[in-house]
């Protein structure tokens, strides 16, 4: 009971947020709850391009390819076989793996700017490919329409905005857990040793191309989880929500946050889904706006608005001899 | 050659302390056999055959652009020879990627440190544990007990051998913003933690100042002293190594030149020469 109180008094700022954003809903109308909800996505697909980008360095231009696979398998399984959406969650998060897995194992030892122009290339066929309506599943640039609501089965169904609000927060506040433990466990750090120094890492026995994969399909995967939720809630997938603009929004959240750390990208989803809806009256400059911030960021804050802090837990804890055996 | 090299191969039977693994351990660590290695039309080391006996500070000297560090670098799996032989402890390592060699016991350092420069020293020398630990991804996302188990031994060793090299006290700053001497012993750290039976180190002493290399030096012999480790090292100033090497390998433009304990290697004439210069030119000028 203690220890619960310890976790509480220490992380406060958390639990303050997580109260915000859970009696927040009630006091939006549904046009901000949605807003709420789209930058949810983002941060989801913030967090996803965050290990490929923030923890392995890798120029994924292409990212939201990946989002696309799981939207459409969600569509096309729902639509045409009338499987659920709950069970279709693991689905498009394995399509959209495995996809990435197929796809990266040819181009992983691309370095740098080599591997942005074959992601962007991956990403561009991916959006060509549905609008040209293979076998006829995809819909071509109407996309498929008609897919069910996210249910839980009997009456909890998943149809109003504020709760697939809950949906999207709940999935990412799970998601951070999962990517803080993986921050502090050996394989976060193998994935930083290659972004600071791949031929150090290599040399201290870290197997780089294994863990340059598993970041691509752990983060596809994450994408794909993305997709199904965006397809049940608008009910609707089409190409051009997938587009290379999309994907490189993702890659200024990334930018923006601060490379690797997880409440930095939280931030930058916010600068890119919220600041549009709050300035609409100056909606003609917003891409000037946004290019400026950018130039901005990138010239007095290089390291992100709010950077990764490393270490200092680790290090406090071998402080105290109890404290050696549990961080 | 081969022949010698399977008469100096005494097979013994020994524990080795605080490891309750009984093995059998070979005299001869590494050898090398005709191990070529060309890029394009230049043959950067030629025929070259090398010997590191176990418990024993072994050098490889000579000349700048003599070819050591690529002969380090086939060893190490970073370059794929294109003749002869690699053989550790008694396996050939021809065709390994380097991890898999770091799993099988050599550890290196680099000529210009190569760190991981914006983590933690603590971190540093805890990503060197990596091949010696196994936990996957699934157990890290869930952090089961054995997970956190394997982190805190992680975090007790990494402890251990920063206390060792003298740097706990710069644990919780980033490896770039330590002094460069103390980069190298971090190095050096990071190295010991994959827990190497050789440990290969690139010009251990260049850029550090006179006193650092000495301390360097002798940090280096008392480490074999405490553990059953073997030291290879590469310099191209002989005085650094004479000191402290029990067998020294001298290297000119790609071949063995001489090879011998450091006091033969003073007086060889042909190690005079390579680094020297011939008698004749020396008179010209």
């Amino acid at each position: 009971m203690k220890s619960n109180k310890n976790i509480i008094l220490k992380n406060w700022p958390i639990f303050i947020v997580i109260i915000i954003l859970s009696v927040s809903p009630f006091m939006m109308n549904n046009y901000w709850i949605d807003v709420f909800f789209f930058f949810g996505i983002y941060a989801l697909l913030g967090l996803s391009l965050n290990i490929v980008l923030g923890e392995v360095g890798l120029f994924d231009l292409g990212h939201m390819g990946f989002m696309a696979i799981g939207a459409y398998t969600t569509a096309i399984l729902n639509t045409h076989f009338g499987i659920p959406i709950i069970f279709l969650i693991p689905i498009s998060a394995m399509a959209a793996a495995g996809f990435a897995w197929l796809v990266c194992s040819p181009i992983i030892h691309l370095r740098g700017d080599y591997l942005a122009i074959v992601t962007i290339g991956m990403g561009e066929i991916i959006r060509l490919t549905l609008i040209n309506n293979p076998f006829g599943i995809t819909g071509g640039p109407n996309g498929v329409f008609g897919i069910d609501f996210l249910s839980f089965g009997g009456p909890l169904v998943i149809d109003s905005s504020i709760e697939s609000y809950f949906v999207i927060w709940i999935v990412v506040g799970l998601t951070i857990l999962a990517l803080i433990n993986l921050q502090r466990s050996r394989i976060g750090r193998a994935w930083n040793c290659i972004r600071e120094d791949e031929i150090a890492a290599e040399s201290t026995g870290i197997d780089v191309r294994y863990y340059k994969l598993l970041a691509f399909v752990l983060g596809a995967g994450l994408a794909g989880i993305a997709g199904n939720i965006y397809a049940s809630k608008l009910m609707i997938v089409s190409p051009e929500s997938f587009s290379f603009m999309e994907s490189c929004m993702l890659f200024c959240i990334v930018l923006i946050g601060g490379m690797g750390s997880i409440p930095g990208i939280i931030i930058g989803s916010a600068a890119v889904s919220l600041f549009p809806e709050i300035f609409r009256a100056f909606a003609r400059y917003r891409m000037l706006i946004f290019g400026a911030a950018m130039v901005i960021m990138m010239v007095f804050r290089p390291g992100g608005i709010w950077p990764r802090k490393r270490g200092s837990v680790e290090f406090k804890s071998l402080l105290t001899k109890a404290g050696e055996d549990n961080v | 050659m081969f022949k010698d090299s399977n008469l100096n191969t005494e097979k013994l039977v020994e524990s080795r302390p605080g490891k309750e693994r009984i093995k059998i351990v070979q005299k001869i660590v590494l050898e090398t056999q005709k191990l070529t290695k060309k890029f394009g039309g230049l043959i950067a080391v030629n025929n070259f055959d090398l010997k590191v006996n176990r418990g024993e500070i072994s050098s490889l000297i000579g000349p700048n652009g003599a070819g050591k560090t690529t002969v380090f670098n086939v060893i190490t799996g970073l370059y794929q020879a294109d003749g002869g032989k690699v053989i550790f402890k008694g396996e050939d390592l021809a065709g390994k990627k380097p991890h898999r060699i770091i799993t099988k016991g050599i550890a290196r350092t680099f000529q210009n440190i190569r760190l991981f420069s914006n983590m933690t020293c603590l971190e540093n020398v805890m990503a060197g544990q990596h091949c010696r630990s196994k936990e996957g991804t699934w157990s890290s996302i869930f952090r089961t007990s054995y997970q956190k188990k394997e982190e805190s031994e992680i975090r007790k060793i990494a402890k251990r051998l920063l206390q060792q090299v003298g740097l706990w006290k710069f644990g919780d700053e980033l490896a770039k913003n330590i002094a460069y001497g103390s980069q190298r012993m971090l190095e050096i750290a990071r190295a010991l933690a994959t827990n190497p039976d050789l440990l290969v180190l690139d010009e251990p002493s260049s850029g550090l100042s006179d006193r650092e290399s000495e301390d360097l030096m002798k940090f280096l012999k008392d480490l074999l002293k405490e553990e059953d480790l073997t030291i290879l090292l590469i310099e191209h100033d002989m005085n650094v190594v004479m000191g402290i090497s029990d067998w020294v390998t001298v290297m000119d433009e790609g071949k063995k030149i001489a090879e011998g304990v450091p006091e033969d290697i003073y007086r060889n004439s042909l190690v005079i020469e390579a680094y020297l210069g011939k008698e004749e030119e020396e008179e010209e000028i």
